[in-house]
């Protein structure tokens, strides 16, 4: 598949990720620009079904990004996140979908040229996997 | 059914140069929902917003999404325009078409396709908005201060001069930061002291002003208007009230040798005592790690002499409480010290000093009253080097940022050293002379031409010692690179400005963003530079980057009158985007179960039992309810709550579901 240009989703939270991604874009660093963003007050907010509503219907990788441990404006959401995305990881595992295509990373505020290397990073890695079919064909049965 | 309005913005060339915005404009104007979409030079110049407006009346829109910066840039002035136009401010969203797509990628097909998705997921979510309310909560008038160097000092005296209550607090035993250390200050060369020591003075005896030193940030909960602090008092081992400052148990504390940090470790203290004759308070405290009686059991010598009776050895810290509406972070710099610099001998050379060291022995009032002399022999320098850069601008150290103040005071000490040693010879090894600022460049070009310093450009590779001396072994790249050896008595470093110890733990306590050099970050680097990503809390001086004094003041001057800004308002409106639990009509009530594992998440202990009875009060159910007080609108507990009985305005189970299917849609 030469010309796969996969489908990235982004979870940010509003405080880093998506002021970092701010900072990229005023820093005017390039990045691949398959991905779009979605914007959470918190990591804390982040329901991780969204994830697998996303592969369902075609994401082909996803992203979840907030402020480094200790760093969240909410003093503990991104805890709640990390703690949640551990057990929901090796759930999702065992459920057979390829966790490869999920990216949990923190940027911060002023992280903007990291922002541009974590969206670059997951494209270049996602394009390896190819297209997820999989979880789409099995979504289907569900929404 | 809704109607929904899109503007489409060019943000002259930064959007329009890359994104196709007429056929961005087309193509939405297709989507369900949409029943006009529009394109615009600048969509917030006033006929831009005036566009909105209108459109607004006469298509009897029920919402906009306006396509252009960031949300974190213009929402609020496309809210303010929305709800003049009559609609609900919270009816209008924005889509980022500018930082996150056309700044970020090139001039081509894919990027105008992205900026059609993003404009699609938010029609989709904006079709599920709700109107919503600002809530009301009052302001706390008091301000806290934390860091008493010149931008504290300056921050605390402009709001306490507006007739506001400060708190300042101050980790050591008084207040003067770096500047009261400096000797001479570029590029007037006045006296530091002469100018800061009336401030201090008058930030211990205003009115509106208390003042804590010895003391640092404990906890802190709240939001702005409402931050409740602890503040831990650290114990000074004396009674403050009975203390005259007379200064007696200094001159008698058998503790005498222990390196002072004023003097930079080129003079010393007693265990008990004053860190400078014009300390702000005047009063000792004793300092428990290098106490005899406090590490040995026994002495209690100070406690004799006292006149007063106001030693305490008993003395806890204390924790205070208060309540605050703004924060002023004002922690300062450090810099690096020579031990960093293992080229430079690290720190086994008595005479390769640091610039803080050189201030204290060009000091008037310093361990050698202000004659030059050297650490290790206290004989008089004859060949001095200075050495720009150390450490900054360098990758290999892991510094790539210049400290911006080096070039400045090491033109200085250069100055002053040949001001007191006439027949001295002073070099200076530099990268560029960056001496941007009013009469900077008049001050270094005076180096050079009236006291005859030697400017060589290039780096210093090495320096050892030999038979008393210090080779100093560079290169002078202005000559071909070359080679060059210049036999010192001694070196001064101008190390790096790095930021100061604990500025991590207190961005993380005060919840600020910080760089990854530790420096706190200002909320937008060109149009916000005193304000945080957090709402009422603001940053003064070289706690944001290494900075002089005027641009120190400067901006403490400017978050000073932040904070004034936001005590003209007796009452704060704050962005309803809180978390809510369903309700619903009997049986049900909710879906809430009653299980307040939501309780257990929250940070701010915002949910609450409610119980539902009946009429004769007989108990049905007890269910979650959200504070609107206290709810910060994290949304944990949405995430969390397994029966999905909470939601979050803004951002609604409806509406983020909505985007992510709208964004997958092609
Ligand atoms: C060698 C040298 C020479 C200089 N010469 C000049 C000059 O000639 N002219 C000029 O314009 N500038 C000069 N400067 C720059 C000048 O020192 C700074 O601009 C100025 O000190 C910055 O003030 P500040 O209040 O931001 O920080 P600081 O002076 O660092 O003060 C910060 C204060 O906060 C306190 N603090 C830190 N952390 C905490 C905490 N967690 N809780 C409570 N309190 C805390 C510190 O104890 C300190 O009192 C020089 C700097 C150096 C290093
Ligand atoms: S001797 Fe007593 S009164 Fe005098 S400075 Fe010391 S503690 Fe204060
Ligand atoms: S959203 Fe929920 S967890 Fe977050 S502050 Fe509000 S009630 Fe607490």
């Amino acid at each position: 598949m030469p010309n796969f240009e996969p489908k990235i989703v982004a979870f940010v939270c509003n405080w880093c990720t998506y002021a970092g991604a701010d900072l990229t874009g005023t820093s005017r660093i390039k990045y691949a620009s398959n991905i779009r963003i979605i914007r959470f007050p918190c990591t804390g907010r982040i329901d991780f079904m969204l994830l697998l509503q996303s592969f369902a219907l075609g994401a082909d990788g996803i992203i979840v990004s907030g402020c480094h441990p200790n760093d969240c404006h909410y003093t503990s959401g991104n805890f709640h996140a990390r703690r949640r995305w551990m057990v929901f990881r090796s759930l999702l595992d065992f459920m057979g979908v390829d966790i490869n295509r999920i990216v949990f990373s923190w940027v911060s505020a002023a992280e903007g040229a990291k922002w541009a290397q974590v969206v670059n990073n997951t494209v270049e890695q996602v394009k390896k996997l190819g297209p997820y079919e999989n979880y789409k064909k099995l979504g289907q049965s569900f929404f | 059914m809704a109607r929904i309005g899109v503007f489409i913005c060019h943000c002259g060339e930064n959007i329009g140069g890359t994104v196709d915005c007429a056929k961005v404009a087309q193509s939405c104007s297709q989507l369900p929902g949409v029943v006009h979409s529009v394109d615009y030079k600048y969509m917030c110049s006033d006929p831009g917003q005036n566009m909105i407006k209108e459109a607004i009346k006469e298509k009897k829109l029920t919402g906009v999404v306006v396509a252009a910066c960031s949300p974190r840039m213009h929402e609020p002035t496309f809210r303010r325009a929305t709800a003049e136009a009559g609609l609900n401010p919270f009816l209008c969203e924005m889509a980022n078409l500018r930082e996150h797509c056309s700044w970020v990628h090139p001039k081509e097909e894919a990027t105008t396709q992205k900026a059609i998705d993003i404009v699609r997921t938010l029609v989709e979510k904006l079709k599920r908005n709700e109107a919503i309310f600002p809530i009301k909560v009052p302001v706390t008038k008091t301000a806290l201060v934390i860091g008493g160097g010149v931008a504290g000092i300056q921050a605390a005296l402009d709001i306490a001069n507006g007739g506001h209550k400060v708190i300042m607090i101050e980790r050591e035993p008084s207040i003067g930061g770096h500047m009261a250390q400096l000797s001479e200050t570029f590029p007037t060369l006045d006296c530091s002291q002469c100018i800061l020591t009336p401030r201090m003075v008058e930030v211990a005896q205003h009115s509106n002003i208390t003042l804590y030193t010895y003391a640092e940030l404990e906890g802190l909960e709240g939001f702005i208007g409402n931050f409740k602090v602890k503040i831990r008092k650290k114990a000074k081992s004396i009674d403050e009230k009975l203390c005259t400052g007379c200064g007696l148990c200094t001159t008698k504390c058998p503790q005498k040798k222990i390196p002072s940090e004023f003097e930079q470790g080129l003079g010393s203290r007693p265990a008990i005592y004053v860190p400078f004759p014009q300390a702000v308070p005047n009063k000792p405290v004793i300092d428990r790690k290098n106490c005899t009686y406090f590490t040995q059991g026994k002495c209690k010598v100070c406690e004799k002499i006292c006149p007063t009776k106001a030693i305490r050895y008993e003395q806890t810290d204390e924790i205070i409480e208060v309540e605050i509406g703004a924060i002023v972070l004002a922690t300062g710099f450090d810099i690096k010290r020579t031990d960093f610099f293992p080229e430079y001998g690290y720190n086994k050379y008595k005479d390769v000093i640091d610039g803080l060291q050189f201030e204290r022995l060009a000091s008037a009032s310093g361990p050698t009253l202000g004659a030059i002399k050297r650490p290790s022999d206290g004989t008089t320098p004859k060949t001095v080097v200075f050495v720009a850069c150390a450490g900054s601008r360098d990758p290999a150290k892991g510094i790539e940022y210049c400290s911006k103040i080096c070039c400045m005071y090491t033109a200085k000490h250069a100055m002053l050293y040949k001001h007191k040693v006439h027949e001295g010879t002073p070099y200076v090894f530099y990268m560029d002379i960056r001496a941007g600022g009013k009469m900077y460049e008049e001050f270094v070009r005076r180096a050079i031409e009236e006291d005859g310093v030697k400017y060589v450009r290039g780096r210093v590779s090495r320096i050892y010692e030999r038979n008393g001396k210090y080779i100093v072994v560079g290169a002078d790249t202005l000559l071909g690179a070359k080679p060059l050896e210049i036999e010192a008595d001694m070196v001064v470093l101008a190390t790096a400005g790095i930021a100061n110890d604990g500025a991590e733990e207190l961005a993380q306590k005060v919840h600020v963003s910080y760089d990854p050099y530790h420096f706190f970050a200002e909320a937008h680097p060109k149009l916000r530079p005193v304000e945080t990503n957090t709402a009422g809390i603001f940053l003064a001086g070289a706690c944001q980057a290494p900075k002089d004094i005027p641009d120190t003041v400067a901006q403490a001057s400017g978050a000073a009158s932040k904070v004034q800004n936001l005590f003209s308002n007796d009452e704060l409106t704050r962005e309803p985007l809180i978390a809510f639990v369903n309700r619903m009509l009997p049986p049900y009530y909710s879906t809430c179960v009653g299980c307040f594992l939501c309780q257990t998440v929250c940070p701010y202990n915002a949910i609450e039992k409610e119980e539902i009875k009946t009429r004769d009060g007989k108990l049905i159910k007890t269910i979650a309810k959200i504070n609107p007080g206290l709810c910060q609108g994290c949304g944990t507990c949405v995430a969390l709550c397994r029966s999905k009985s909470i939601d979050i305005y803004g951002y609604t189970n409806k509406q983020v579901y909505a985007e992510v299917a709208a964004l997958l849609s092609d």
